[in-house]
């Protein structure tokens, strides 16, 4: 068993309440934080653990918080961004939802490190259900004066807010979050300014993802050289895994960085295998956005030797052989699952969610969503594929946010190492809906 | 003649609006626009008329087309009415691989609606969304507040009989 340092106390009683909650050692961060630290020595901890963000991008939670300008005499701005939207992960809702108090300790001692007034925590619209968990449990950290003014007579105080969205997959993007707390459309912003010089307000703004701010609490208790012991090279600690898909066992895990992806796939440990006694086709290890690997290039890297879940192991190869860690999200499809349709899927998802700004991105993501279409539907030519090819491409690095690029990536990665799936729906186009095509019995229902 | 609802704020959400409102520095009051669309999406019958917007625009001290262009950007605000039932179904790939296609055409069939549309009654009106945060869950719908998981025909059936009565009650009261 896997050492758990943000699930751990998951199935005690009350957890989610604050008597539960202290019952299991909660708060005890903000105690030697607020007490025994100061701020710079909090980030140093962090600094010292190695914890990357988890909400995708995976940099480095302690040099971040270093560039925040400590010197503008404006108000600085801690935001946690819980608006889990990238298709395939729900890692964040279940640490909001069972253990609340944990976000809120992690946002009490982040907010001191740096020098905070007032918090937010961003989340999505559709968890409004969590926003009232949340509310409930901020309202009984007031009581316990865990938040609020001189917080166990430390003097420093502390308010803290939960913002909710409105359902739009871009505000997870750090400047268009901003944007949106601030009322407005989810529009990302031209960087730089980066927001630790000018984000909220135009206050210095750090923005991180929920488990990157409920791992800060471990880090403090146990101390960062404690916490980098676990895990290999620059992936230190635990990771939450939503794992989803055709598998025996979806779910969230904690996994220690550097299981082997074999391992988290078929371990009864984690997912339990495939469902239904089927083969493993394909995976997409970290989020709807992240390259799909063909099951043998997930489970071993280009030298042979098992790939690992750490963010080198996963990335091993670049984009030609290897893929991501992103946010967790560990989206698993069996040998009868079409590919062109899951790709039609993702692009669809990426034009609906393409806030507009850029031209790539916005008649981009439209064009191959209907291309993508063509071709699962029957109606495809041999030319679409590198059409599809040629869009994706042109999509790629040349927009003002990523979101351009988590479109571009998973077309990509889908011709690059399916093409004959995509061929072979242009072949036979009376096929796709045959027995031959073994894919979704669901989709032949539905045409006939 | 057509009736003219009077667009107010009960004091329950007024008092919840300023709650609100307390969040954020008092010249940011703009601020409070989403979570108070939402407010004003619930009290006002499930979606948000021009009048609704002018309202809050008015509260929050802001020009209505601040109000327009946010309440046409994010996907939960309805800008047209719907049912008094808003079935929200999950349709992104990890869904789709555990039939949450299967549920769309099922529920199109039960209500005799495509996605999009209201029954005749007024009482559902079918939505398809994208990725809920449930994809472990899977199949799943969203309905108000509510996530209901691992989705089959049976407890499609259960779960909109049972709102339905729950809204039938609710009138006749
Ligand atoms: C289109 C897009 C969507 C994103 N969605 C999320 C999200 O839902 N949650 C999240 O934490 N980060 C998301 N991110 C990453 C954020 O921009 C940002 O990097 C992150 O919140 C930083 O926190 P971390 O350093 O703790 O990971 C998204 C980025 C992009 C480009
Ligand atoms: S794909 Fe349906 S909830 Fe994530």
């Amino acid at each position: 068993m896997g050492r758990k340092l943000l699930l751990e106390h998951l199935n005690k009683a009350n957890i989610n309440t604050m008597e539960g909650y202290l019952q299991n050692g909660g708060y005890r961060s903000v105690e030697k934080a607020l007490k025994k630290m100061t701020p710079d020595e909090v980030t140093e901890e962090v600094k010292k653990s190695g914890l990357r963000g988890r909400g995708g991008a995976g940099f480095a939670t302690g040099m971040k918080w270093s560039f925040l300008d400590r010197n503008s005499g404006k108000p600085r701005y801690l935001l946690c961004n819980a608006d889990e939207s990238e298709p395939g992960t729900f890692k964040d809702r279940l640490l909001m939802e069972k253990i609340p108090h944990l976000l809120i300790e992690g946002m009490i001692v982040s907010s001191y490190a740096l020098g905070c007034r007032t918090s937010y925590i961003y989340i999505r619209g559709e968890y409004m259900f969590i926003l009232r968990i949340l509310e409930k449990a901020i309202a009984e950290a007031y009581a316990k004066g865990y938040l609020g003014e001189n917080i166990l007579g430390s003097g420093y105080s502390l308010d803290l807010h939960v913002h909710p969205g409105a359902g739009a997959y871009i505000c997870g993007e750090e400047t268009a979050l901003i944007e949106s707390l601030e009322g407005k459309r989810g529009n990302p912003r031209i960087k730089p300014p980066f927001p630790a010089i000018a984000g909220l307000w135009g206050c210095p703004t750090i923005v991180n993802n929920v488990e990157s701010i409920a791992a800060v609490v471990p880090i403090i208790n146990d101390g960062g050289d404690e916490y980098a012991k676990i895990g290999i090279g620059k992936s230190t600690g635990t990771k939450l895994i939503s794992a989803s898909g055709n598998i025996n066992k979806p779910g969230v895990y904690e996994i220690e960085m550097g299981i082997s992806v074999e391992e988290f796939i078929y371990s009864d440990e984690y997912c339990g295998g495939i469902k239904n006694n089927l083969e493993l086709k394909a995976c997409v290890p970290g989020g709807s956005s992240v390259p799909i690997l063909p099951n043998h290039l997930l489970l071993k890297m280009s030298d042979g030797n098992p790939r690992l879940m750490t963010y080198e192991s996963l990335s091993e190869g670049g984009f030609a052989t290897g893929s991501m860690l992103g946010s967790g999200g560990f989206i698993v499809y069996d040998e009868k699952a079409c590919i062109v349709r899951n790709t039609w899927n993702f692009a669809r998802f990426y034009h609906h969610e393409s806030c507009g700004q850029c031209s790539p991105c916005r008649e981009g993501t439209g064009w191959m969503e209907r291309v993508l279409h063509n071709i699962e539907y029957g109606h495809g030519k041999m030319e679409d594929i590198d059409l599809l090819w040629d869009i994706q491409r042109k999509i790629e690095g040349n927009t003002i946010c990523p979101l351009g690029d988590a479109a571009a990536w998973p077309v990509a990665a889908a011709i690059r190492h399916f093409r004959h799936e995509f061929e072979y729906h242009v072949k036979y186009p009376n096929r796709v809906f045959d027995e031959d095509h073994v894919y979704q019995p669901e989709m032949k229902m539905q045409k006939v | 003649m057509t009736e003219v609802q009077k667009i107010e704020f009960s004091p329950e959400a007024m008092l919840e609006v300023s709650r609100i409102v307390s969040h954020y520095p008092q010249d940011k009051m703009k601020s409070a626009l989403l979570p108070v669309l939402h407010i004003a999406q619930n009290e006002f019958g499930g979606w948000l008329s021009a009048e609704t917007m002018d309202y809050v625009a008015r509260l929050l001290h802001i020009h209505p087309i601040e109000v327009y262009e946010v309440a046409t950007f994010y996907s939960m605000y309805n800008t047209k009415p719907v049912g008094k039932i808003l079935i929200e179904v999950c349709q992104t790939g990890p869904c789709c691989l555990n039939g949450a296609e299967k549920i769309v055409s099922y529920i199109e069939k039960k209500l005799n609606i495509k996605v999009g549309e209201t029954t005749k009654d007024n009482m559902f009106t079918l939505k398809t969304v994208e990725c809920l945060g449930a994809c472990g869950y899977a199949p799943m719908f969203q309905i108000g507040e509510t996530f209901y998981e691992h989705l089959t025909e049976e407890k499609v059936d259960m779960i909109l009989e049972n709102l339905k009565q729950e809204k039938l009650k609710a009138i006749n009261n």
